[in-house]
């Protein structure tokens, strides 16, 4: 299994998806050997090996910003620093010749490589040691850059990468179609895995802390409702027709607040579009916020918005749903394939967001509704049937036992 | 020696779909029914136009030739309020069609509640007005009289049997479910527990639904139905019993069943074999009830319907968006009457109509079987969301009227 992230030391989805996914497989009988690109510390993790590919911390990791590519990415392989482990590319040669050792080593069943920057080692494993190349895909760079354009090199990588691959795995249907369209996979070699959620994950004795958000538990007193979400600010996300909606809703119906967690490049053109629209009063910014903070932003919230231009999965939606939340998401956010107790509107959309918005601020019936019924649906969603897939698959690609 | 007979009864329906109306039209604009968007589910003339296509204008053609060929041919039809008035505003040769075949003579005309409502269930006043509607309107339209009644969606209970006995109907219509019938066949004419003069005709479900759900699905061991071994079925279920009811919704043809399932020629080729034994016949409703006394008494103390597995009325007030809904509606119903506003007041009308609330049914989403969502909304909660909107309004415009009260919400 190659992958960039795990939990504890996540910026986003990918981590917590990997984690899941790997621990239901080990669950299900695979031996699952899991290589990460820095060293730290995973406590908890005991049901599979973890293979440190350099000595960065984690922290020196998220310094290069590699997750969404938010650097500028222009070097092939061949031209990168292998020593230079300030540069993305430097990092990812260095990953690069640990897996082409370990694979030589271990000799794995299957390959599952986890997003364009694993890619190219799984490559190089699959050259080397002839196991089959699953790559797995969260998201492309046409989601990270949130429109046409996006980095080439990266392009190049996942081109390579999804040509290479014997077997695509795309989380949601819109991804795949992303894979057929963007990049002229043929459909029969891609399947769609939706994520799942581990309630049980939710389950260490965490309670609601009042006192965390006590201003906006004073509004909701007052009658306010709390629209919330939480997220990385960058235009992949949609947040300025969040913000565009949140005005429109307002300037309906005033007792809306608006709880925007997270952090990105995008942050203090929001700030600026909120205070354009007369509006800075009603949004309420956290930063990036981890652990119970975190959860408690979810737990103040009545509905949770997913804004997102293009998102191929979108696991908040589902912690959300887990915390009581009405859902609101894009067409465009994959995670309503799965989904179908929620309020759905295009990420343009801004006066269907704003209605569904008030909708919700206004009616008591029709917030429980939501809230009930999405909670049921969630629940049914399980990691232990998503590893059952790709046992299923595994077994498909190679004659005896899995690695 | 009476023949036996079939008794055939259809139900044709069409409801006023409220459009995505916004909250940013609430207090500004009052025509909910009319989205502008031609091409969608929700444009009632657009819906009206294809159906008619369809469904009305062939079926109601074959029905001519029936009645043209086969003396014994009869059968009853229930026909909405709002669907005539829909039909004179976008299909005035549909309605023409339809009075052809009461002008036979051979065609009965039920009663019901002209805006197809679940009024009996909130307000008595109401509801009798609706049905008086009705009969007037068929009055109007056809020219008879109206002797037998059937509520939305065959809902009925005893009290409903009573209410309509002592409101001078001969006859009414139920679903014909087993856990009421236990070991009798709904093949006879029945008496309600507690009234006087009028006969009970129940729905033959498993014949009924044979044609109207089953006939075109593939996936039915008995697919594909032939005209034959259906008449076997009839003959079968018929053997020593008076009649079989068969009820179903008027667009099970051409619309529910496609015509390239045959539903059409099925039902001519059917039709010919049943009269072909001379002791066979049809009759219609008021025909079955005056040539055969009850053979016994059925009570139902609780509301049945002809809808899903449950026969109840979960479909339409299932949950609380559903009780929310029509709550906020009837409560409505003094303030709007006072107003004396013909618009306002067909407005709210239309509003009642069971099939808006049908929309917010979320059984089939929570149970996964979302392919069972039979709607022109992306969801319960977007039907929802744009029926609260338009009561908001209709409370904007009472507060308007009286000058008094508030908007409460």
């Amino acid at each position: 299994m190659l992958g960039w992230e795990l939990p504890p030391h996540n910026s986003g989805g990918l981590g917590v998806a990997c984690y899941h996914m790997s621990k239901a497989l080990a669950i299900s009988g695979a031996n699952v050997d899991f290589v990460v690109p820095y060293e730290a510390e995973h406590t908890g993790i005991d049901f599979m090996k973890i293979h440190s590919a350099t000595s960065l911390s984690p922290l020196e990791r998220y310094g290069l910003g590699a997750y969404d590519s938010g650097t500028v990415i222009e070097k092939s392989l061949n031209e990168a620093d292998i020593d230079d482990l300030k540069d993305m590319r430097g990092v990812q040669k260095r990953y690069v010749k640990f897996v082409e050792k370990l694979a030589v080593s271990l000799k794995p069943d299957v390959i599952h490589a986890h997003d364009w920057l694993t890619m190219e080692a799984g490559m190089r494993a699959k050259e080397l040691t002839s196991a089959p190349l699953i790559v797995h895909v969260h998201a492309t760079e046409f989601d990270r850059s949130g429109n046409e354009n996006g980095n080439p090199l990266v392009h190049e990588i996942e081109y390579q990468g999804l040509i290479m691959a014997d077997r695509i795995i795309a989380v949601s249907g819109i991804t795949k179609k992303i894979i057929i369209e963007k990049y002229g996979i043929p459909a029969d070699k891609i399947e769609i895995v939706h994520n799942a959620i581990d309630v049980t994950d939710f389950d260490d004795g965490y309670q609601y802390d009042l006192r965390t958000y006590k201003y906006l538990e004073a509004l909701k007193s007052e009658g306010y409702t709390i629209i919330s979400t939480i997220t990385r600010f960058t235009i992949q996300k949609g947040l300025d027709n969040l913000i565009k909606a949140a005005a429109k809703a307002c300037s309906k119906y005033d007792k809306l607040a608006f709880l925007l967690v997270g952090d990105g490049e995008q942050r203090d053109d929001l700030i600026r579009l909120a205070a354009d629209l007369g509006i800075s009063d009603k949004i309420f910014f956290t930063g990036f916020i981890r652990g119970k903070q975190w959860r408690d932003a979810y737990s103040v919230a009545d509905a949770f918005v997913m804004s997102s231009v293009s998102e191929p999965f979108g696991l908040t939606a589902l912690e959300a749903a887990h915390h009581g939340n009405a859902i609101i998401l894009t067409r465009q956010s994959g995670v309503g394939e799965v989904l179908n107790s929620v309020f759905r509107y295009d990420f343009w959309d801004v006066d269907l967001l704003a209605d569904q918005i008030i909708g919700i601020a206004t009616s008591d019936v029709l917030k429980n509704a939501l809230q009930d019924d999405v909670r049921k649906e969630y629940a049914k969603l399980s990691w232990h049937d998503v590893a059952e897939k790709f046992m299923n698959i595994y077994m498909s690609m190679c004659r005896v036992g899995i690695a | 020696m009476n023949k036996r007979g079939i008794v055939l009864y259809l139900h044709a329906h069409q409801p006023y779909r409220v459009r995505k109306y916004s909250v940013f039209d609430t207090g500004i604009n009052h025509d909910y029914f009319d989205d502008p968007a031609y091409d969608t589910e929700r444009n009632n003339e657009q819906v009206f136009k294809k159906v008619a296509d369809k469904s009305y204008r062939p079926m109601n053609a074959m029905l001519e030739k029936l009645l043209a060929t086969h003396s014994e041919f009869k059968l009853s039809l229930s026909i909405s309020g709002i669907f005539i008035d829909q039909a004179q505003q976008w299909a005035p040769d549909v309605l023409d069609s339809f009075k052809r075949l009461v002008d036979t003579g051979r065609v009965e005309i039920v009663a019901e509640t002209y805006y197809h409502s679940l009024a009996f269930f909130y307000s008595i006043t109401e509801f009798e007005h609706q049905v008086e509607a009705h009969r007037s309107k068929i009055r109007e339209i056809f020219g008879v009289e109206t002797k037998v009644f059937r509520n939305t969606e065959l809902a009925y209970n005893d009290s409903l049997a009573k209410w309509a006995d002592i409101y001078g109907f001969k006859g009414i219509l139920a679903e014909g479910w087993d856990p009421i019938l236990e070991w009798r066949s709904p093949n006879f004419v029945y008496k309600p527990t507690g009234t006087e003069n009028i006969s009970l005709l129940m729905k033959n479900y498993r014949l009924s639904d044979d044609v109207a759900f089953r006939f075109g699905d593939k996936n039915w061991p008995q697919w594909p139905l032939s005209a034959d071994t259906y008449n076997d079925w009839v003959n079968m279920s018929i053997t020593d019993k008076s009649i079989v009811n068969l009820f179903m919704d008027y667009e099970t043809f051409g619309e529910h069943q496609w015509e390239d399932t045959g539903i059409f020629n099925f039902y001519e080729a059917f039709v010919g074999k049943w009269l072909e034994n001379p002791v066979n016949t049809f009759y219609t409703v008021s025909g079955a009830i005056d040539e055969f006394e009850p053979v016994g008494e059925i009570s139902m103390p609780y509301t049945i319907t002809w809808a899903d597995t449950e026969r109840d009325l979960t479909a339409w007030l299932g949950n609380n968006m559903q009780q929310e809904a029509l709550r906020y509606i009837y409560a409505m119903e003094n303030d709007i009457m006072r107003t004396n506003d013909p618009e306002l007041i067909s407005d709210w009308r239309k509003l009642q109509t069971s099939d808006h609330v049908y929309y917010m049914c979320t059984k089939w989403f929570t149970d996964g079987d979302v392919h069972a969502y039979f709607s022109p909304y992306e969801s319960p909660y977007d039907a929802f969301l744009y029926f609260i909107n338009v009561v908001r309004d209709l409370r904007w415009r009472l507060h308007n009227h009286h000058h008094a009260g508030g908007l409460n919400g």
